[in-house]
C-alpha cells in the first residue's frame, strides 16, 4: 500500500515537473506561401509607353484591401509581350513566388479574362508536356477604343489536358485559385 | 438450522476434545458499508471441512478449536466471497466486514445486459456492448446515432461529432474510461480520440446534469465505459474481424483479459481498421480513405476495500479529407456548388493525400481507490492527455509534406471524488479537479497558427446529492464551482488587431511590436457555477416521471476567442472575438416512461434557453489577392433550443418487435429572431426486429429512416462577383439539402464453439437502395453526395 501511494507521488511530482518547463517566447512566422504583389508588366513591342498591372495585399488574408493600380491605357492595335512577376513581400528580404510557378510548371497555369473588345491573349511559354504557362504571353490591344476588365487567374493543380485549357479556356479547367484578381483597363 | 449448527458444533466438540481442543471463535458479519449484521451467510471452515451460518444477529460460533490456524470462507447473497485466516491461541472473538454491494457495483459482470446508470434523475440512455457490435468499423458519432436525439454534424462521411439535442463539439463532454478527453474538441472537423471497439457501454446524457463530470456539458456528456474489470481467477478473449464493400474495407479488433482470485488484473485491446476512397452511388469519393489503429493497457488490484489501476492508450487516425473540398477562393467554391458531382474524381485508391488529417491521442491515467467503513468510497484520479494534431493541405513548392497545421495538445488532470453511500436516506458524491494544459503550436508549418500558444488553468469542486422521498420518489441536486483561467500568446497582423478594435478595448495585451505583426498575451479568467435539480415520480404501475433543471455555464473556447484566418473548405475568413464572454444554459426537460403489456413509451421535452450563445455567423466580406471573402465572425446572442425525443417500441410476441424514433429541435436566436444554422432536421426512424433463438439466435431488423428537409436556416447567402464569369452571382451556401429515405438491414446469428466459446456473425446493409441524398449537416455537403450502399460482414469470435 505505502509503496503504491509513493509511486503515485513520485509520478506526478515528475509529470508536473516535464509540463511546467517552457515558457518561451513564440517564434513569428511570416506565411510563406501568400502571394502579396502580382505584376502584370506589358512592353508594347517595338516600343511605347508599357503597362503595368499590379495588385499588392501586404496583409495577406488580413483586413487591408489590396491596393490595385493600372499604370494606364494600352494604345488600339499594339501588341504587347506580357509577363507576370509574383512576390510574398511578408518575407524579408521578399521571396519570388514566380520562380516556385515556373519551377511546378505542370501545376500551374494563369488565365487572362478580357472584355469584349479590350484585346486577345496568346500564350507564349510552355511546360514539359507542351502546355501553356502563362508566366509569359503576348497581349494584342484591340483595334477600337474600348474599357473593361482584364482578369487575371492563377490556377494550382489544374487539369491541363481538359478540352480548351490550353487555348486558356478557364471553364474545364478546375484546381484551385491562388490568385485572382480583375483589373479596369481602357484602349485608347 | 441453527439446531443444525449446533448438533454439528456438538459433534465437532465431542471428536476434538480427545486433542484437548477447547477454544471457541465468535464470530459477528456485519455490511461493510452501514455496519448493518448480515445473517444466513455460509461460513465454511477450511481447516474442518465444516459449515456454519451465521443467526439473525450476524452471529456464528465454532466451538472446540485446537491451537493453530483457522481458515474460514464466507460467503454472502450478493456479496463478495471472503476467505479469512486466523490464529487460534485461545478464545477468540472477530467482527467480519463484508461488502454486501457488489452487486450493484459489477452489474455488468453480474449480469451481461443489465446497464450502469449515471445518474436516475437526467435523460440518459445507454448502447449496450450488443448494440455497438454493428459499429465495429464506425466511428462513436455514428453508433451514437442510434440513441434518440443524438444526430452527428459531420465533415466528409468519416468525420462524425457527436450532437446532442442541436449541440456539438464543446458543449458536448466525452469522458472515456473515466477521462475527459481533450483533443481539441471545439473544432467541428475534429472527430473525437475515441476506439468504439475498446467500449462496452456507452452512455449520453443530454443536458448538463451530470455535474461530476463537468460543468459546461450544455449539450450533454458522452460517458463511454470499457469492459469491466472481474476481480477472479479468469482468462476471457474477444476477437473480431470484418470487412466493407464501401471503400474496400477491413478491420480487426482483439482483447484478452486474466484476472487473478488475488485481485490482480491486465487486459490488453488492439484495433486496426483500413478503407480506401469511400463511393457515392455515381462517381467515386476521391480522397477519402482512413487508416486507424490504436491499443489499451490496462492493469491493476482490484480488491473490495481498496485497488490501484494503470491504463495507457495510443490511438491514431489517418483521415483523407475529400480532394474536390478544397478550394482556393470563392469562385471556386461557386464552381464546386454548382457542379453536380465533384470537381475532382479519381480512381480508387488506398492511398490517403492531403488533403488530409493525421491525429495521435495519448492517455495515460493512474486510478487508486480506498473504501472507508461506515463512510464510503474515496478514488483519486490522474490522467495525462497528448493529443498530436496534424493538417495537410494542398501546398504550393513542395510544401504539401509539410503540415498546414501541427498542433500538440498536452493535459494534465487530477482529481478526487469520494462517494459517501453510509446513510440510508441519501448519497452524496464530491470531489475537486485540477487542470493544466498547454498547447503548442509547431511553427515549422509556415502557415499562420489557427490556435495560439496557450496555457490554461483549470479548478473544479462539486457536490451531488440523491435522497428518496415519499413512496419510491428520488430527489437529486447539484453544485459546481469552475474557475477557467487561459495565459496566451498570439501574433496578430497590426491591420487585423486595429480592425477588431483590440487597440482601443486591449492595449494591455500588446507585449511587442514587430512591424508588420504585432505578440500579444491575452490572459482571461472565468468563474463558472453550475446547478442541477431534479426528481423522479413514480406514478403508480405503469407511469414514470422525470424532471430536471439544470444551469451551466461554459467559458469560450480557443477557437471563439482566438480564430483569425482563411477556411480554405468552406472559403471563408473566420474570426473569433476576445470580447466573447461565457454562455449560460438554462434547461428544463422532462421525460414520460410508459410501460404495459409489450408497449414502451418514452417521451423526452425540452426547452434548453441560452443567454451569449456563441456561434459563428456571416458579418461581411474581405477582398484578398484571391478575391473577395465572406467574413465569419464568432458572435454571442442569446437563443433558444427546444425539442423532443420520441421513443415508442411494441413487442408483438417473442419474436416481432417494432421500434419507433422520432426527434425534432427547434433552434432560434432570440435577439435576432432568425433560426440558428445547423440544427438537425426532424427525422424518424421504424425499426421492425425478428428474432428466432433457434436457429443460431437468429435476429433481423429492418429499418428506414426518414430525415426531413431543414426549413429552418439563416439565410448567409452573399453575392460575389466572378472574374472569369465577368458577373456577379448569388452564392447560395445557406439553403439545406432535400429530404431523403434511408433503408438499412442487419441479421446476426450467434453459434455456440463450445463451453466457453461463441462465435457471432453479423451482416449489415447500409443503404440498401444506393439511394443518392446530401445531408444538411455535414460540411462538405456542397461538394459531394453521401456514401452510397455499404455492405458489411463481421465476425466475432468470444473465447
Amino acid at each position: 500500500m505505502k509503496t503504491i501511494k509513493l509511486l503515485f507521488l513520485t509520478l506526478l511530482t515528475s509529470t508536473f515537473i516535464v509540463s511546467c518547463s517552457d515558457d518561451d517566447t513564440p517564434q513569428q512566422i511570416n506565411e510563406e506561401e501568400v502571394i502579396t504583389t502580382m505584376t502584370v508588366t506589358l512592353i508594347p513591342q517595338g516600343g511605347g509607353t508599357t503597362v503595368t498591372l499590379q495588385t499588392r495585399d501586404l496583409d495577406g488574408d488580413g483586413p487591408t484591401q489590396p491596393v490595385i493600380t493600372v499604370s494606364g491605357p494600352f494604345a488600339a492595335g499594339v501588341i504587347y509581350n506580357g509577363s507576370i512577376e509574383l512576390l510574398n513581400e511578408l518575407e524579408n528580404p521578399a521571396e519570388d513566388i514566380t520562380e516556385e510557378v515556373a519551377e511546378e510548371d505542370d501545376e500551374h497555369q494563369f488565365f487572362f479574362t478580357v472584355g469584349a473588345g479590350l484585346g486577345t491573349v496568346a500564350y507564349s511559354d510552355m511546360d514539359d508536356d507542351g502546355n501553356p504557362i502563362g508566366l509569359a504571353f503576348e497581349f494584342t490591344a484591340g483595334g477600337a477604343a474600348a474599357q473593361g476588365l482584364f482578369a487575371v487567374t492563377l490556377r494550382h493543380e489544374p487539369d491541363k489536358f481538359a478540352p480548351g485549357v490550353s487555348d486558356g479556356v478557364i471553364n474545364n479547367a478546375g484546381g484551385e485559385t491562388d490568385i485572382e484578381t480583375a483589373f479596369q483597363v481602357s484602349v485608347q | 438450522m441453527r439446531i443444525f449448527i449446533m448438533v454439528l458444533a456438538m459433534v465437532t466438540c465431542n471428536l476434538l476434545l480427545s486433542q484437548e481442543c477447547k477454544y471457541i471463535f465468535k464470530g459477528t458479519l456485519k455490511d461493510f458499508h452501514d455496519n448493518s449484521v448480515l445473517s444466513s451467510a455460509l461460513i465454511y471452515s477450511k481447516s474442518e471441512g465444516k459449515s456454519f451460518v451465521s443467526d439473525e444477529n450476524g452471529k456464528f460460533e465454532i466451538t472446540g478449536l485446537c491451537e493453530g490456524s483457522l481458515e474460514l470462507v464466507i460467503s454472502h447473497i450478493a456479496c463478495e466471497t471472503k476467505s479469512l485466516k486466523f490464529q487460534i491461541k485461545g478464545d477468540r472473538s472477530e467482527t467480519i466486514f463484508l461488502e454486501h454491494h457488489i452487486e450493484a457495483l459489477n452489474e455488468v459482470v453480474v449480469s451481461g445486459n443489465s446497464i450502469k446508470t449515471e445518474s436516475k434523475t437526467l435523460q440518459e440512455t445507454s448502447l449496450k456492448e450488443d448494440q455497438l457490435f454493428k459499429y465495429n468499423a464506425s466511428s462513436i458519432g455514428d453508433a451514437l446515432k442510434e440513441i434518440n436525439g443524438v444526430t452527428t454534424i459531420n465533415t466528409g462521411n468519416t468525420i462524425a461529432k457527436p450532437m446532442i439535442n442541436g449541440l456539438h463539439s464543446n458543449r458536448v463532454l466525452i469522458m472515456t474510461n473515466g477521462v475527459r478527453l481533450q483533443d481539441q474538441e471545439w473544432g467541428i472537423e475534429h472527430a473525437p480520440n475515441v476506439d468504439l471497439t475498446s467500449a462496452s457501454q456507452i452512455t449520453v446524457i443530454k443536458g448538463a446534469g451530470a455535474l461530476a463530470y463537468g460543468g459546461d456539458a450544455i449539450g450533454g456528456v458522452v460517458v463511454v465505459n470499457p469492459k469491466r474489470v472481474i476481480p477472479t481467477d479468469t482468462l476471457f478473449g474477444q476477437t473480431t474481424v470484418g470487412g466493407q464493400s464501401n471503400g474496400w474495407g477491413g478491420f480487426v479488433n482483439s482483447s484478452l483479459n486474466k484476472g487473478f482470485d488475488s485481485g490482480w488484473f491486465i487486459n490488453a485491446q488492439g484495433s486496426f481498421r483500413k478503407h480506401g476512397d469511400l463511393r457515392a452511388p455515381d462517381y467515386n469519393l476521391s480522397n477519402t480513405g482512413l487508416e486507424a489503429g490504436g491499443f489499451t493497457i490496462n492493469t491493476g488490484l482490484s480488491k473490495f476495500e481498496y485497488g490501484f489501476k494503470v491504463y495507457y492508450s495510443y490511438l491514431r487516425n489517418e483521415i483523407g479529407i475529400l480532394r474536390a473540398s478544397h478550394t482556393g477562393n470563392v469562385s471556386d467554391l461557386v464552381r464546386a456548388i454548382n457542379s453536380d458531382i465533384p470537381l475532382v474524381i479519381e480512381p480508387f485508391t488506398y492511398d490517403i493525400n492531403p488533403p488530409k488529417q493525421d491525429v495521435t491521442h495519448q492517455i495515460f491515467k493512474a486510478n487508486f481507490y480506498k473504501r472507508l467503513q461506515n463512510f464510503g468510497k474515496l478514488d483519486l484520479n490522474y490522467n495525462y492527455q497528448k493529443n498530436d494534431r496534424l493538417e495537410f493541405d494542398i501546398r504550393r513548392g513542395d510544401r504539401s509534406d509539410i503540415p498546414a497545421v501541427d498542433l500538440e495538445l498536452q493535459t494534465h488532470t487530477l482529481n478526487v471524488d469520494v462517494d459517501y453511500d453510509a446513510a440510508d436516506a441519501y448519497a452524496l458524491k464530491f470531489g475537486i479537479l485540477g487542470r493544466y494544459q498547454e498547447n503548442f503550436p509547431n511553427p515549422d508549418t509556415g502557415v499562420k497558427r489557427l490556435i495560439p500558444d496557450y496555457n490554461k488553468y483549470d479548478f473544479g469542486a462539486y457536490i451531488t446529492s440523491e435522497l428518496e422521498y415519499g413512496s419510491g420518489h428520488i430527489l437529486e441536486a447539484g453544485l459546481r464551482y469552475d474557475l477557467n483561467h487561459i495565459d496566451a500568446l498570439k501574433f496578430y497582423d497590426k491591420s487585423r488587431w486595429v480592425e477588431r478594435g483590440y487597440d482601443v478595448d486591449f492595449p494591455q495585451f500588446v507585449v511587442e511590436d514587430r512591424g508588420t505583426q504585432i505578440l500579444t498575451n491575452p490572459v482571461f479568467t472565468y468563474n463558472n457555477l453550475s446547478l442541477s435539480l431534479g426528481t423522479r415520480l413514480d406514478l403508480g404501475e405503469y407511469f414514470e416521471l422525470l424532471l430536471n433543471f439544470s444551469r451551466a455555464m461554459r467559458a469560450p473556447n480557443p477557437a471563439e476567442l482566438f480564430s483569425d484566418g482563411l477556411h480554405h473548405s468552406a472559403a471563408r475568413i473566420e474570426l473569433g472575438d476576445l470580447r466573447i464572454g461565457q454562455e449560460t444554459s438554462n434547461r428544463f426537460a422532462s421525460t414520460l416512461f410508459f410501460n404495459k403489456l409489450g408497449f414502451d413509451v418514452q417521451l423526452d421535452l425540452y426547452v434548453n434557453a441560452i443567454s451569449d450563445f456563441i456561434y459563428i455567423e456571416p458579418s461581411g466580406q474581405e477582398t484578398t489577392n484571391r478575391g473577395p471573402f465572406p467574413v465569419w465572425e464568432y458572435q454571442s446572442n442569446d437563443a433558444v433550443l427546444a425539442g423532443f425525443d420520441f421513443n415508442f417500441s411494441y413487442q408483438f410476441n417473442s419474436s416481432w418487435d417494432f421500434r419507433n424514433q422520432t426527434s425534432y429541435v427547434y433552434g432560434q436566436n432570440t435577439d435576432l429572431m432568425l433560426p440558428l444554422i445547423s440544427m438537425p432536421p426532424f427525422q424518424t426512424r421504424n425499426i421492425v426486429g425478428y428474432t428466432k433463438t433457434d436457429w443460431f439466435g437468429f435476429n433481423l431488423q429492418v429499418e428506414h429512416q426518414f430525415v426531413a428537409e431543414q426549413k429552418r436556416f439563416p439565410d448567409n447567402n452573399f453575392e460575389a462577383f466572378i472574374p472569369e464569369l465577368g458577373e456577379t452571382v448569388l452564392v447560395d451556401i445557406s439553403t439545406p439539402p432535400p429530404a431523403f429515405n434511408l433503408f438499412n438491414a442487419n441479421v446476426n446469428w450467434n453459434f455456440k464453439v463450445n463451453t466457453t466459446s461463441n462465435l457471432k456473425l453479423a451482416v449489415i446493409v447500409n443503404n440498401i437502395f444506393d439511394t443518392t441524398y446530401r445531408n444538411y449537416l455535414n460540411q462538405l455537403r456542397y461538394f459531394a453526395d453521401e456514401m452510397g450502399r455499404n455492405v458489411l460482414v463481421q465476425l466475432q469470435l468470444n473465447y
